[in-house]
């Protein structure tokens, strides 16, 4: 089971890029209770208890523990709405430590990495790994992924489920078999099995399952007599691009394992780049909402810089709780487009400054701003006009740089302007947060 | 020790996560003017996680608090590199989870081959009782101790 190391795989850029053929094989590897799991790994006093972290301003439940699900707490319920006898019994919340779980999948992408040719990293917790070629290795795939599981329980305190298939979608289906059925240990190989084995354990899983299929679709195929995910794979194609659209049909091909979906390449630059928070407490003055609206500039237009781009145009908006109809409600944004596109926080600052300026009333407790950034382009590509200050230029993206290097290594928001205020009595809600254990040289966890 | 935190669709695998160095300079390169006498010399940079980090995705650390191990040379607030990728043997200094709380000790094979964890400080002897693995509730070996630095 040993027998493949990373250094045994070819993990060099130039891995030949075969179409995807019958030796295709895709891994989707999850990471269990990712969120609950990784504040256990610094606080083992969380393990084997009921924990759900919360939502931004510790609103709602985001993520749940195996013993907090089995309590029966439901995903996006808010807190409040959580009945006081199960926090008796010992059901405790964290806030969201996106510091932390960032750092932690971090690692286990990297440890995945090195542990197939090819990664496609899908969200926070979950990479499809591409196996495709691995069938000269001398070990199965499902050991492969038991070698997985253990060395990311081992090297990060981590639990994964790995589930292999000739397709993308067929080994989001593996992943479920795994994680729903002990025998398999959190690894499954769905090809690997009997063609009535596979059909027995397609038939046992509903056809919701699938992925890309969702509650309304899973209602209209139901009514067509589609209950599970087996007679999906067994539906007419060509039917089912009639009566839905070419995504399902292409679904019904995968589940065939016909591949249609291969690992997503380096994913395009974003179009627009969006920043917007509700406030951890009741703003109303327009200065409070200025060191808001600034600050959440000063974050969009450092993600802007970090791929490259200039911004054409600026939206900024604010609003009241809309789910507090009985306060006065009042939202509004404007868009404006900028004389000249730029990356530049001090620039788009002063923009936003003025849009504010308009869009401020009285009278109002406002909940949440925004701030986007569209018409996008590259850095590179950005008109030079006539009367341009070279000089003065250059010295602004030196301060720039200077600014995002800084809050790169010492914590964000470390250095930035005036205007986005100190004290930000605004900011976000977050009573029960963990400390960041992996980030922090003050937050170490300590060892006695 | 900060990471991008996104690290989306990296397309092909990386297998080494990147650490930031400056530059390998091996070879003299082309310039103007005065030559530097030290160009031809200047080949890399020290970077003390090289030294104290041989596998970064399993590597934490962990600050030391109080005097239990102090005849080992780990002292209060020392910070100490754990590798969670070494399996822990006996003899090695290791970071274990023991009833909840997070320790630092020698883990020993005791007499009658019970595995313990096993506080050094010949000094305060008894207040540092032998953790018997056999009697948590709940213990797991968290990392194996690599290193410690310490700031004066």
């Amino acid at each position: 089971m040993d027998k493949i190391t990373p250094s045994s795989i070819d993990t060099d850029g130039l891995v030949t890029r075969s179409r995807p053929g019958p030796q295709t094989r895709f891994a989707l590897v999850d990471v269990n209770n990712f969120y609950c799991s990784c504040e256990a790994v610094f606080d083992p006093r969380l393990a084997g208890k009921p924990l759900v972290v919360l939502s931004n301003n510790d609103g709602c439940v985001v993520a749940r523990s195996a013993e907090a699900k089995a309590m029966g707490i439901k995903m996006g319920q808010p807190w409040h709405q959580v009945p006081r006898e199960l926090k008796a019994q010992g059901l405790q919340a964290l806030s969201s430590n996106y510091t932390l779980y960032a750092d932690m999948s971090h690692r286990v992408m990297t440890i995945l990495g090195g542990m197939a040719p090819r990664q496609e990293v899908y969200s926070i917790d979950e990479c499809f790994l591409d196996f495709s070629g691995m069938g000269l290795i001398t070990t199965s795939l499902r050991d492969h992924g038991l070698l997985i599981r253990n060395r990311i329980q081992q090297w990060t305190g981590l639990t994964v489920c790995v589930g292999v298939g000739s397709t993308k979608t067929r080994a989001k289906l593996a992943n479920h078999i795994a994680k729903k059925n002990p025998q398999w240990a959190g690894s499954f190989d769905l090809e690997s099995r009997s063609s009535d084995e596979q059909q027995h354990w397609l038939s046992s899983l509903d056809v919701g399952e699938v992925w890309g299929v969702g509650g309304r679709l899973t209602a209209q195929l139901k009514a067509m007599g589609i209950h599970t995910v087996q007679d999906l794979k067994d539906a007419n194609p060509k039917r089912i691009r009639s009566h839905f659209s070419v995504v399902l049909e292409r679904t019904v091909n995968e589940l065939n394992g016909i591949s249609c979906l291969d690992l997503e390449e380096l994913s395009p630059k974003k179009q627009q780049i969006l920043s917007s928070r509700s406030f951890g407490k009741q703003v109303t003055s327009e200065a409070d909402l200025r060191e808001a609206v600034l600050t959440y500039l000063a974050r969009a237009a450092e993600k802007l810089r970090a791929q490259g781009s200039i911004a054409g145009m600026l939206q900024v908006g604010i609003r009241t709780n809309p789910f507090k109809p009985d306060t006065p409600q009042y939202h509004k944004a404007l868009s404006c487009k900028l004389a000249e596109a730029t990356d530049d926080t001090l620039v788009l600052g002063q923009y936003a400054v003025r849009m504010l300026r308009q869009l401020y009333r009285e009278g109002f407790v406002y909940q949440k701003a925004s701030i986007m950034l569209s018409d996008l382009s590259p850095r590179t590509e950005r008109q030079i006009t006539l009367f341009e200050d070279t000089a003065g230029r250059e010295k602004r993206e030196r301060l720039n740089a200077t600014l995002d290097t800084i809050n790169r290594r010492y914590g964000s928001r470390t250095l930035q302007t005036a205007g986005a205020g100190i004290h930000k009595t605004w900011s976000m809600k977050r009573g029960n947060l963990s400390a960041a254990y992996t980030t922090d040289w003050r937050s170490l966890p300590t060892v006695q | 020790m900060r990471r991008s935190a996104n690290a989306a669709h990296l397309g092909v695998a990386h297998p080494e996560p990147m650490a930031q160095r400056l530059p390998l300079i091996a070879s003299p390169s082309p310039q103007a003017g005065f030559p530097s006498p030290a160009a031809d010399y200047v080949e890399e940079t020290l970077d003390l996680n090289e030294l104290m980090v041989r596998n970064p995705p399993a590597t934490f650390f962990v600050r030391v608090r109080g005097e239990s191990m102090v005849d080992a040379k780990v002292f209060e607030g020392d910070v100490l590199s754990v590798d969670r990728s070494i399996d822990p043997r006996p003899g090695h200094i290791v970071v274990a989870s023991y009833s909840g709380d997070l320790y630092v000790k020698r883990l020993s094979r005791l007499a009658g081959g019970r595995l313990a964890l096993v506080s050094e400080n010949a000094a305060l002897r008894d207040e540092y009782p032998i953790l018997y693995l056999d009697q948590a509730e709940d213990c797991t070996l968290w990392g194996v101790v690599t290193g410690s630095v310490r700031r004066f």
